[in-house]
C-alpha cells in the first residue's frame, strides 16, 4: 500500500477519505491531468473502483452560482425600500425576491386572476405538512388604503426574518401552523389608483369591473362577500362607492380566495388588512348581536390592541364592526366567521383622520411594526388553542 | 335604530358626534398653525328632545395637529344637537374646552405667514396636498390647515348623525386678490364620509387673517362623476 500511496503523491491526488486498512475504502480527488493514469494504474494493479462525481469542478461551478446569486437575492431583499409606497410591479418583484432567499420556507401561490386578468398571488410561509392548520392574512382589498398593501409587504419580510433569526414566536407558530399572505387583494384597484395623483385614480376604493352601469365601474370587493349579502351597509347602486355587487361573490377576486380557502379546508384564522381609523374590530359586521364567541374574541382584540399601543403609543379601539363602523353586510370576516373561522379579525390602521388614506411613506415602517405586535400576539394565541 | 342614555365611548354613535363638536371647535380656532383632532371619546350620552331632536352630550380630549405629537390633550365638554327636520339642518353645537387660552399662541407664526402672503404680488397656487404618497411641502402646511379648517365648516353644515366627515385631501389652493386685508384663497377639497366612504368634492371661497380668523365666504358642491346629479343631502 505504501507504494501505492508514493505512486498516488506523484500523480498529485487529494485524498478526501485517508487509507487506513485495505479492507476500507478511499476517496481521492483526480485531476483531469492525472485521470488517465490514475485509471490504468488502479486497473493494472486490480485495485477495484468507481466514479462517484464526474465532474467535481463544474459541481463547484455551479455551487457558487447558486451562492452569487442568493446573495443578490438577499441584497436585492435587505435593499428594498420599505419606508415607501411601490406599485404593482414592484411588490409582485419584492415577492419573488422573497421566496428565492427563503425557498425552504415561503412559496408563492397563484389562487386565480382579476377582472382585468392579473394574478392574484398568496405568499405560503410553511415549513412543511400537508394542509397544517392555517392562518390567513389579506391587505389591499380596498385599493386607495396603501398603508394596508405597504404594511403586508414588511410584515412578509418580517416573518420570514423572524423565522431565520429563530425569533420566538414565530418558529414555534410555524412548526404547527402554516400562514398565508395575500399582499394585494384587489391589484385592479391598485394599478389603477397609481395610474394618476388625481382623486378619481387615487382615491379608487372598488373593483374595476363593469357593472350595470356604464359609467361606474367597480364593486366594493369587501360588501360581496356570502355573508348575509343584500343585507343593511351596502348598497344596490353600481355608483356607491360601497356597491356590493349583483350576487354574492359575483367577484372573481372574491371567487378567487373563497374558493381557496374552503378548497383547503383547515383555516384557523382570518384577518384582513384596510385604513383608516385605527380600529381592530370582530364580527358582525351585518348584525349588532353578540357572536357567540364574542368575549373571547373580545379579550384576543384587547390583548392585541393593547401590545400595538406598547410599541409607539398608538391607540386602537376594539368592537363589533356593527358597532364600530356601522352595519356592514356582505363583509369577509362575517363569511370567514359563520364558516368556522372562529378567529376573524379585521383592522383598520392609521391614522384617524388626519391624512386619511394619503398616510405619509415616512410612516409605513412603524405603522407596520405595531401592527405586528397585534398580529404577532393573535397569531400566537390562535396556535396555542387550537380547536 | 339610536340608543337614548349612556353610549358606548369606542362606538360610532359617540364618536361621529364628537367629530361634529371637533368641525365646530376648529371653525372657531383653527388658523394656519392651528388644527385640533379627536383623542378619544371618555363619555357620553344620548337623549331624544322636544321638537323631534336628538342631543348628545360628549366628554373627551383633543390634539392639536399643528404642534406634532408633542402637544398636550385638551379636555373638552360638548352638546351637539341634531335636528330631525325634513330636509337637512346643520346640527347646532355649544362646546368648552379646558385651558384652550393656555395652549401656545402660534401669534408669531400667524404674523410671519400673513405678512409674506398679503402682500399684492403673492399668487399662491397648488395641485394635490398632500401628493399620492402623503408628501406635502413645509410651505404647503398653513395652507393646508386653511383648507382643513375653512372646510370643517361645510363639514360641520353638512353632518348628521349618518356622517363622519374627514379632509381626504386638497385638490386645488389658488390665491385670489386680496380683499379688506384679508388673505383670499379659493379651495377645491375632497371630503371622505367614512359610513358610506363616498368621497365628495366641494370648491370654496374662504378669507383669513390673524385678527378675523377663517371665515367661509362661498361653498360650491361639485360632482365629482359624470352620472352625479346631486348634492348628497
Amino acid at each position: 500500500m505504501r507504494v501505492y500511496l508514493a505512486v498516488f503523491a506523484l500523480l498529485a491526488l487529494d485524498f478526501w477519505t485517508h487509507a487506513v486498512s485495505t479492507e476500507r475504502p478511499v476517496d481521492i480527488l483526480v485531476p483531469h491531468s492525472s485521470l488517465n493514469a490514475v485509471k490504468v494504474f488502479l486497473k493494472k494493479n486490480n485495485i477495484p473502483f468507481t466514479v462517484m462525481i464526474n465532474n467535481v469542478q463544474e459541481l463547484l461551478v455551479r455551487e457558487r452560482e447558486e451562492m452569487v446569486h442568493n446573495a443578490e437575492m438577499e441584497r436585492k431583499s435587505k435593499s428594498f425600500n420599505f419606508a415607501a409606497y411601490h406599485d404593482l410591479e414592484t411588490i409582485y418583484s419584492f415577492m419573488d425576491t422573497l421566496v428565492a432567499s427563503h425557498s425552504n420556507l415561503i412559496s408563492k401561490v397563484n389562487i386565480g386572476r382579476t377582472y382585468e386578468n392579473r394574478t392574484m398571488y398568496v405568499l405560503k410561509f410553511s415549513t412543511g405538512g400537508v394542509k397544517k392548520p392555517a392562518i390567513w392574512i389579506d391587505a389591499g382589498i380596498h385599493a386607495r388604503e396603501w398603508i394596508s398593501h405597504a404594511t403586508a409587504v414588511w410584515l412578509a419580510d418580517r416573518i420570514a426574518t423572524d423565522f431565520m433569526g429563530n425569533r420566538a414566536p414565530v418558529p414555534s407558530i410555524l412548526s404547527h401552523m402554516d400562514i398565508f399572505l395575500m399582499i394585494v387583494a384587489n391589484p385592479d384597484g391598485y394599478v389603477f389608483t397609481h395610474l394618476s395623483p388625481n382623486p378619481h385614480y387615487r382615491l379608487w376604493r372598488k373593483s374595476r369591473s363593469a357593472t350595470s352601469n356604464p359609467k361606474c365601474p367597480g364593486v366594493d370587493l369587501n360588501r360581496n362577500w356570502d355573508a348575509e349579502f343584500g343585507g343593511p351597509g351596502a348598497s344596490d347602486d353600481p355608483c356607491a362607492e360601497d356597491y356590493r355587487g349583483p350576487s354574492a361573490q359575483s367577484e372573481i377576486e372574491v371567487k378567487n380566495i373563497v374558493d381557496f380557502i374552503m378548497n383547503h379546508g383547515n383555516f384557523k384564522s382570518f384577518i384582513t388588512i384596510h385604513s383608516y381609523m385605527q380600529l381592530l374590530m370582530y364580527p358582525y359586521g351585518y348584525s349588532g348581536t353578540d357572536a357567540p364567541d364574542q368575549p373571547e374574541l373580545h379579550d384576543v382584540a384587547t390583548s392585541a390592541s393593547k401590545a400595538l399601543n406598547s410599541w409607539h403609543g398608538t391607540v386602537y379601539k376594539v368592537g363589533s364592526i356593527f358597532h364600530t363602523i356601522k352595519p356592514a353586510s356582505g363583509a369577509s370576516v362575517d363569511w370567514a366567521y359563520l364558516r368556522g373561522i372562529k378567529y376573524s379579525f379585521a383592522f383598520e390602521l392609521r391614522d384617524t383622520g388626519r391624512y386619511g388614506f394619503l398616510l405619509p411613506a415616512d410612516q409605513i415602517v412603524s405603522t407596520a411594526r405595531e401592527t405586528w405586535f397585534a398580529l404577532r400576539y393573535i397569531m400566537k394565541y390562535v396556535c396555542d388553542h387550537p380547536y | 335604530m339610536a340608543s337614548t342614555g349612556d353610549l358606548e365611548p369606542t362606538h360610532y354613535p359617540a364618536r361621529r358626534a364628537a367629530q361634529v363638536a371637533l368641525h365646530y371647535l376648529n371653525t372657531h380656532h383653527g388658523s394656519p398653525f392651528r388644527v385640533f383632532g379627536l383623542q378619544q371619546v371618555h363619555k357620553a350620552s344620548a337623549e331624544d328632545v322636544a321638537a323631534g331632536g336628538r342631543k348628545y352630550k360628549l366628554d373627551f380630549s383633543v390634539t392639536d395637529w399643528g404642534s406634532g405629537s408633542a402637544g398636550p390633550a385638551l379636555r373638552c365638554s360638548a352638546d351637539v344637537l341634531f335636528p330631525r327636520t325634513e330636509r337637512h339642518s346643520a346640527p347646532k353645537v355649544e362646546l368648552h374646552c379646558e385651558a384652550l387660552q393656555q395652549i401656545n399662541s402660534t401669534a408669531q407664526e400667524d404674523d410671519a405667514f400673513y405678512q409674506k402672503y398679503i402682500s399684492p404680488d403673492s399668487t399662491v397656487s397648488a395641485r394635490d396636498i398632500p401628493d399620492s404618497f402623503g408628501n406635502m411641502s413645509e410651505e404647503m402646511q398653513p395652507f393646508w390647515r386653511l383648507a382643513r379648517v375653512a372646510a370643517s365648516f361645510i363639514m360641520l353644515r353638512e353632518s348628521s348623525e349618518n356622517t363622519e366627515f374627514n379632509m381626504a385631501k386638497v385638490a386645488s389652493i389658488t390665491q385670489q386678490e386680496s380683499s379688506e386685508e384679508q388673505l383670499m384663497l379659493e379651495f377645491v377639497v375632497l371630503l371622505h364620509d367614512f359610513p358610506s366612504q363616498e368621497i365628495v368634492q366641494w370648491k370654496l371661497l374662504a378669507s383669513w387673517s390673524p385678527d378675523r380668523g377663517v371665515r367661509v365666504l362661498q361653498t360650491e358642491w361639485q360632482p365629482r362623476c359624470p352620472h352625479a346629479t346631486k348634492p348628497p343631502n
